[in-house]
């Protein structure tokens, strides 16, 4: 096993996900081979690799979209795979995607309210009779919305279309909304994509303020380096499907692995 | 709260005082003088209880973006059970309840078990075939359904308790007041569905499944849920036309039925309520409009008689419908007070790239450059 979980396997329980040996292949191709992730509540993790490393399709593996060919996958050290994304959203896992994903036809707000289904506390009939209990969760749900677009910035745009805002804050706004699930454990897939300067800055602090104020634990995948090493506290490289490195930013920086990987081909 | 529930009872009433005076004036003295004609009371019922075909449709259709082209099937399924049930004990029933056949509250009671029967029977077909074709996606769920609905006629075609090829005799236990209380109902609870939690999670399906399924949405689950209560409230329509129409023939559920649902969403607008009802208007009324065309005498053709084109006419307006509003007639809007009164400076469909008044793409051009600038002191 892997540097990370070695540290502290006795630790039983501390690791919120774990992937053990985690293999995804695609016909001839291993896009994760053999991968060993160990995160621990409430740490910024960096995953990063360069380009068809096999970034995503981790975080496809970890959310259901691909049952992993080979390997465990642990949330909380429950066994996920094979469990659908609904599911695996259920246990507090949730994500934005590198291809941003909003929901087209609806409003920031809506595209955010939407995602508050987890904890919806209406059914059917209260809200095909409109009972009070219907108007309550309405009502609840709009406000906590509200209050997620408000520490993005985006209340002002609240009934704008999600998608005819500019992509740096499209990409904002699919991480309120993967808030707005009400996760323990949070995925990002290159939010920094898009953004100029400025709103990456802003998007280094905002990830440690949402981390805090909810209890979070988020695995970042990003190219831009000013804003991993900025951020993630422990860093894992990828490349061709394998860990090559693995540490804090510090030492990432300095790994020559690492910077061949980068630099190589 | 108490607002919304104040405004449905006035809108509740309102309605129904409309429904009344118009079936006054369908009766045979009229409502002071003003009647309507047997055969545009006619229409009226159909276009009536076509509003709850398309309103159906548009529910999995439209708002939950599965592509089925079975409605018909599950018309019928309605239609029959429920024909079966009062051809075989609708008297025993009325004589039970008041000694007599043909009184109001009778002829009512019966009625509600027959819709009863007609919604559930339906939406078991409806889960039935639900489960399995749902699975497929696109194409192949629209072709399943259709196949499905096929299936079901002809096995109805095949019994002969439900007078097989030669037709079935229903009593007329429908009146224009209780088909108007069940459209009523059927556009206010999908109505109410749709905007709901339930109905968020039904349209995150369509926009993009593997997002909502991202979100915590069991879409399997909804698109099941969404196509069984579709199918039902096809059923209660079923119901209501075999009660009113009185003769059932299997030929009434050809895959041409379901067709024509289909229209009236497509041409209304793919997830609008008011959309559906206006499509269903339009598509029961304009092929009798056009029955109306005059004959033109033609220089060197003799006299066209255009009313016999009236559905090369109509097929026409549909081609022309779609060429030039590809979205339908309101898209997802809704008709209404907020879309009369809509800006019109962008056209419709194409979004300015920047939110309704560019504002956000102007104050990101700032901040590139406001970020740009910090960069080069650095
Ligand atoms: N569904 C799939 N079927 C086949 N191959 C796939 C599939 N998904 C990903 N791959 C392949 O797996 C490899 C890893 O892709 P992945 O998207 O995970 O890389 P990544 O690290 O996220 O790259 P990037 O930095 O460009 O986003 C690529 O070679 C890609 O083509
Ligand atoms: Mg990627």
């Amino acid at each position: 096993m892997s540097e990370d979980v070695q540290k502290t396997d006795n630790a039983k329980g501390k690791y919120v996900l774990k992937t053990d040996r985690a293999t995804m292949q695609f016909g001839g191709l291993k896009a994760v081979d053999g991968l060993d992730l160990a995160i621990e509540q409430g740490e910024i993790f960096g995953l990063i690799g360069p380009n068809g490393a096999g970034k995503t399709t981790v975080f496809n593996i970890l959310t259901g979209v691909y049952e992993p060919t080979e390997g465990d996958i642990f949330v909380d050290d429950k066994l996920i795979n094979g469990l659908k994304p609904y599911q695996i959203s259920r246990l507090g896992v949730s994500r934005t995607f590198q291809n941003i994903r909003l929901f087209p036809s609806m409003s920031v707000l809506e595209n955010v309210v939407t995602a508050c289904h987890r904890h919806a506390n209406q059914n059917m009939f209260d809200a095909i009779f409109r009972l009070p209990k219907y108007f309550r969760d309405e009502e609840e749900h709009k406000e906590f919305a509200l209050e997620l677009l408000e520490i993005f910035g985006l209340k002002k745009y609240a009934e704008t279309g999600g998608t005819s805002l500019p992509y740096g804050k499209q990409r904002r706004l699919e991480i309120v909304r993967a808030l707005a699930t009400k996760p323990r454990i949070l995925l990002l897939d290159e939010p920094a994509a898009g953004m100029n300067p400025s709103e990456q800055e802003d998007l280094t602090d905002l990830i440690r303020e949402i981390r805090d104020k909810f209890d979070l634990t988020i695995l970042l995948v990003e190219h831009n380096m000013r804003v991993v090493m900025g951020v993630c506290e422990r860093i894992r490289v990828v490349d061709y499907g394998k860990s090559i490195a693995m540490g804090t930013p510090d030492q990432i920086k300095n790994d020559p692995k690492v910077i061949e990987a980068y630099l190589g081909d | 709260m108490n607002n919304t529930w104040i405004k449905s009872l006035i809108g509740g009433v309102i309605m129904f005082g409309l429904l009344y005076v118009v079936s006054l004036m369908m009766s045979k003295a009229g409502l002071f003088g003003f009647g309507i004609d047997d055969y545009s009371s006619r229409l009226l019922h159909f276009i009536i209880i076509n509003i709850i075909l398309a309103t159906s449709l548009n529910l999995i259709n439209g708002y939950t973006g599965q592509f089925s082209i079975g409605h018909a099937g599950f018309m019928a399924i309605g239609a029959y059970a429920s024909a079966y049930f009062t051809v075989t004990y609708g008297t025993a029933i009325e004589t039970a309840i008041s000694g007599e056949t043909g009184g109001l509250l009778s002829t009512s009671i019966v009625l509600l078990i027959a819709v009863a029967i007609g919604a559930l029977a339906a939406a078991i077909a409806g889960l039935i075939v639900g489960i399995p074709s749902l699975r497929l996606k696109g194409d192949y769920l629209a072709i399943a359904t259709l196949g499905f609905a096929e299936i079901i006629r002809i096995v109805i075609l095949n019994i002969d308790a439900v007078g097989g090829a030669t037709g079935y005799q229903v009593p007329g236990y429908a009146n224009f007041l209780w088909i108007g209380f069940f459209a009523v109902a059927t556009v206010v609870i999908i109505h109410n569905i749709v905007r709901s939690d339930m109905g968020r999670a039904l349209i995150s399906i369509r926009e993009d499944e593997l997002a909502a399924e991202a979100m915590g949405v069991n879409t399997t689950r909804y698109k099941v849920i969404s196509f069984v209560i579709s199918s039902a409230f096809a059923g209660v329509a079923g119901v209501l036309f075999a009660h009113y129409n009185k003769f059932l023939s299997t030929n009434d559920f050809q895959f041409i039925k379901s067709f024509e649902v289909i229209i009236m969403i497509v041409i209304g607008g793919m997830g609008s309520m008011t959309g559906a009802i206006l499509g269903a208007i339009i598509v029961t009324l304009l092929p009798e409009l056009l029955r109306q065309l005059p004959d033109i005498t033609v220089p060197g053709l003799g006299v066209v008689k255009f009313a016999d084109l009236r559905l090369v006419i109509f097929a026409l307006i549909l081609i022309l419908t779609m060429i030039f509003r590809p979205q339908g007639l309101f898209g997802n809007r809704e008709f209404g007070l907020s879309w009369i009164m809509r800006p019109r400076t962008a056209p419709e469909g194409t979004e300015a790239v920047g939110g309704v008044e560019g504002v956000p793409i102007a104050e990101d051009i700032k901040a590139k450059h406001l970020a740009s600038e910090e960069d080069e002191k650095k």
